[in-house]
């Protein structure tokens, strides 16, 4: 009888997923390159039409061209600068309300259909309201923003809150434990996962917010790009603006991801 | 029943009636409840669920307000959580956030207590449940009857005179139960604490306990007093269920049980 080789089968084990993970990683690439091939073939066939739709060699060429002239950058920095303070505000602005209503559960009973309109508000309409009180600028841009995630924050991290098993604040009652470390020693830590994971959605929303407030105030940032790109019908430099965004948007969305990994860690 | 005395009894519960009120109904958890409980004492409350065990221990430990009746220890009236009674509840509810250390000084934490001769009285009992190489490890890491213990030292390490158990070895598996009993009793016994179990164990109840009350339900109240006998009072748990007269008792706590079950079905 052969005797069972523990070791040889770990190994071979590693190296069947280490081939998955290549296959699944060659495949993903090629899809891409496939894309942008039947992209610009059919571009350059003249099968589709160049005005509206671009190719990518143009679209490269046009992004290194605004990128070394310097003009990009300074559109990329706004928008990048408008998301993070709008997601940073939404998120400690609504967990802030959420925290009120917790502490006040006669203000969570009078709030509540206030909150259940302004949830189902479509927030972007808001918008010129937002640029006749703070202005065409970069304020009432973060102020869209921040109003887009700020209300489902609250919802989310009050529930959360709610959820928390209350033999939990049975143990620190039974210390004799203020309202005060009920939360800090609790609620707060115990939720901590869940307010971190809104901050990955929260960077979505914000995104909604700063690119339609770009479009309304149009002064600079990537959502200006996109929509002056497409009043003077240059769609070259919307697709530029577009890869820029979706690049950009992805970075953000993993440090955050990043971030929630780290914090996270422990309470497994 | 009432024992008629002058020096203050460590607890006691006078004629102790508490609802439940909700916005169909008001429920009558417990009614009428008179209790006396001396110093050092282990007292067992048993009964079907439904019978107020619980609500008794919320009402000892300041949770919650009696409707009627009042409640007092050493002689004083509870009117709050005090940091003269311990609690334990049937799960560990160790927070996961928290290593083991940091969990077990919850407690002093709250109170404003964490001085360094009280850390060093905690990690003293960590040590003393052999749980000390497990100072930094997180709860997750534990089995189950390792977390009770760190819970037990959680509660202990406050100093409470007064230990309240609502059936903290219900959840975990025989063999662990039976050794986490005879250290509970050892642990209580040395440092001379006042405890009540709450428990639907009924060798458990009579192993451990000095007295034993059986609870009837609809309201809560108390339907009989059970004087443990002397040997198996002192004998640790695990040896008591072998003691001369111990299966008679249990056939005794468990005939009054039934005749709750049968008058109500």
């Amino acid at each position: 009888m052969k005797t069972v080789d523990t070791e040889q089968i770990y190994r071979d084990y590693v190296r069947s997923q280490t081939r998955q993970r290549w296959f699944v990683f060659g495949a993903q690439i090629g899809l891409f390159a496939l894309f942008l091939a039947i992209w610009e073939w059919t571009a350059r066939m003249g099968w589709i039409n160049v005005l509206i739709f671009s190719y990518p060699s143009k679209v490269w060429s046009l992004f290194w061209e605004k990128l070394l002239d310097g003009s990009l950058l300074p559109h990329i920095f706004a928008t990048v600068l408008e998301t993070i303070v709008g997601f940073l505000l939404g998120t400690i602005f609504g967990t802030l309300v959420a925290i009120l209503i917790w502490w006040s559960p006669f203000l969570s009973r009078v709030l509540d259909p206030y909150l259940v309109i302004a949830n189902s508000m479509p927030k972007v309409a808001l918008g010129p309201l937002f640029i006749v009180g703070l202005g065409p600028g970069l304020l009432s841009i973060i102020g869209m923003a921040c109003s887009v995630s700020i209300i489902i924050t609250t919802l989310v991290v009050y529930t959360s809150f709610k959820e928390v098993d209350q033999n939990y604040i049975k143990v620190v009652r039974t210390f004799g434990a203020s309202k005060r470390q009920m939360f800090s020693l609790v609620i707060l830590p115990a939720t901590m996962p869940t307010i971190i994971s809104t901050l990955k959605v929260n960077v979505g929303l914000s995104w909604i917010g700063v690119i339609v407030g770009e479009f309304l105030v149009s002064k600079q940032g990537l959502g200006y790009l996109i929509v002056y790109g497409f009043q003077v019908f240059n769609f070259t430099l919307v697709m530029v603006s577009l890869v820029v965004v979706a690049v950009v948007a992805t970075l953000m969305y993993q440090a955050v991801a990043y971030l929630e990994r780290k914090l996270t860690n422990q309470f497994k | 029943m009432i024992h008629l005395s002058s020096t203050p009894a460590k607890i006691e519960l006078c004629h102790v009636t508490h609802l439940y009120v909700t916005p169909t109904s008001a429920f009558m958890a417990v009614k009428g409840i008179d209790l006396r409980v001396e110093e050092g004492e282990f007292i067992c409350l048993v009964g079907p669920s439904g019978c107020g065990k619980t609500t008794l221990l919320s009402l000892i430990a300041g949770l919650e307000r009696p409707t009627a009746g009042k409640v007092l220890i050493d002689g004083k009236e509870v009117t709050g959580t005090t940091r003269r009674v311990g609690y334990m509840l049937q799960h560990d509810y160790l927070f996961s956030w928290r290593n083991i250390e940091d969990n077990v000084l919850l407690g002093l934490e709250i109170q404003g207590m964490k001085n360094a001769e009280n850390i060093e009285y905690a990690l003293y009992l960590l040590e003393e449940m052999g749980l000390g190489e497990f100072r930094k490890a997180y709860p997750g890491q534990l089995s189950g009857g390792m977390r009770q213990r760190v819970a037990l030292v959680r509660t202990l390490a406050c100093q409470p005179d007064v230990l309240l158990l609502d059936e903290p070895f219900s959840a975990l598996d025989y063999q662990t139960k039976l050794k986490l009993e005879d250290l509970i009793i050892a642990t209580l016994r040395k440092h001379k604490k006042t405890a009540i179990l709450v428990t639907h164990d009924l060798s458990e109840a009579v192993a451990m306990g000095d007295r034993l009350f059986v609870l009837e339900r609809n309201p809560g109240r108390i339907r009989k007093e059970v004087i443990v006998p002397e040997p198996i009072r002192q004998a640790l748990p695990l040896h008591a269920r072998n003691e001369v007269g111990f299966t008679q008792l249990f056939r005794e706590v468990w005939k009054e049980m039934e005749g709750d079950t049968v008058e109500n079905s």
